[in-house]
């Protein structure tokens, strides 16, 4: 049969470029992670951290996660990120300061760094079935929609749960504004009540003056 | 081949990364709270490749929530910053020892 074994053959083609696809940008999501811990400066600490949500974007579309890669770049490098570059460019930060003492506990980090991996590196290449090459599961077919799927259980079986994520978003957009709002002397504000009670014997007044004779 | 292992073990090496620049990073808190956000992304690759691996979406419905809950705590995280550093001119963590008894 040619047509199966061409079938295979293409079949191993998309392996081997996701392969390719996942060492390639695995490297570059650990790479900007270290830069993220590692950069001087943290302006390059956030940069280096929009460069792994981008990449993690990437990875994220390769699990057949379309929905959730796009929102990843929308709504964290577009809105976090840019809410933290403002926050770290807006303060006037002595960074040579906060870096001291940087490489004292380097060691302990490391160490514990290298305990979590081992754990989870045994946990994973040990005792879980299914990794080591297991049946990898069915492509979906072509006309299926990420999107259309996360909603259809999205509105329905996590109704509440969405709820509840709008009134957290909702408390923290007032939390925000209410934390940093500052009432600032000298300012002149307009006081609405104040306008719409007046009266209209505070405002006019009708003196009454004797005229003027002819000169 | 390219399967859930090898996607929890850079999950894994992405959450030792970060909790490592907690340690090395102690403190400024922006980086701090720069961390926590990849230690979260962390966690959404567990959830996402298990997803992909068992073909149930309910692991893409939680990274949703995760990824909801935390714009919000770094939203608040950063108001609470702007308003430190106003109050007393630092983001150092030691300096905040107001409650220290």
């Amino acid at each position: 049969m040619p047509e199966a074994r061409e079938g295979l053959r293409h079949q191993g083609e998309t392996r081997l470029t996701e392969a390719v696809f996942f060492y390639v940008f695995a490297t570059i999501l650990v790479g900007a992670a270290l830069g993220v811990i590692g950069a001087r400066n943290p302006v390059h600490s956030a940069l280096f951290l929009v460069l792994a949500f981008f990449t993690s974007a990437v990875l994220w579309l390769l699990q057949d996660a379309e929905f959730l890669a796009i929102v990843l770049v929308l709504v964290y490098v577009g809105a976090v990120m840019v809410l933290f570059l403002f926050v770290v460019m807006m303060l006037d930060v002595n960074v040579e300061e906060l870096r001291r003492g940087f490489t004292r506990y380097a060691p302990l980090g490391g160490l514990v760094a290298l305990a979590v991996i081992a754990e989870i590196g045994y946990v994973v290449w040990r005792y879980h079935p299914g990794t080591q090459g297991g049946v990898p599961p069915a492509p979906q077919p072509a006309d299926y929609s990420n999107t259309r799927a996360l909603g259809s259980v999205l509105y329905t079986e996590y109704v509440y749960a969405f709820e509840l994520a709008a009134a957290i978003l909702l408390v923290a957009i007032v939390a925000a504004i209410v934390l940093t709002h500052r009432r600032r002397e000298g300012l002149r504000y307009q006081d609405i009540s104040a306008q719409v009670a007046v009266r209209r014997e505070d405002r006019v007044r009708i003196v009454k003056m004797p005229t003027e004779p002819k000169s | 081949m390219i399967g859930l292992g090898h996607y929890l073990t850079l999950a894994g090496v992405l959450f030792a990364l970060a909790v490592a620049g907690v340690f090395l990073n102690r403190r400024n808190i922006i980086l701090l709270l720069m961390c926590i956000e990849l230690m979260l992304l962390a966690v959404n690759f567990n959830f996402i490749a298990f997803s992909h691996e068992l073909r149930d979406l309910g692991g893409q419905v939680f990274v949703f929530f995760i990824l909801t809950v935390a714009a919000a705590e770094s939203a608040i995280g950063l108001a609470i910053l702007v308003v430190l550093f106003r109050n007393r001119r630092s983001i150092d963590v030691e300096d905040l020892d107001l409650m220290k008894g």
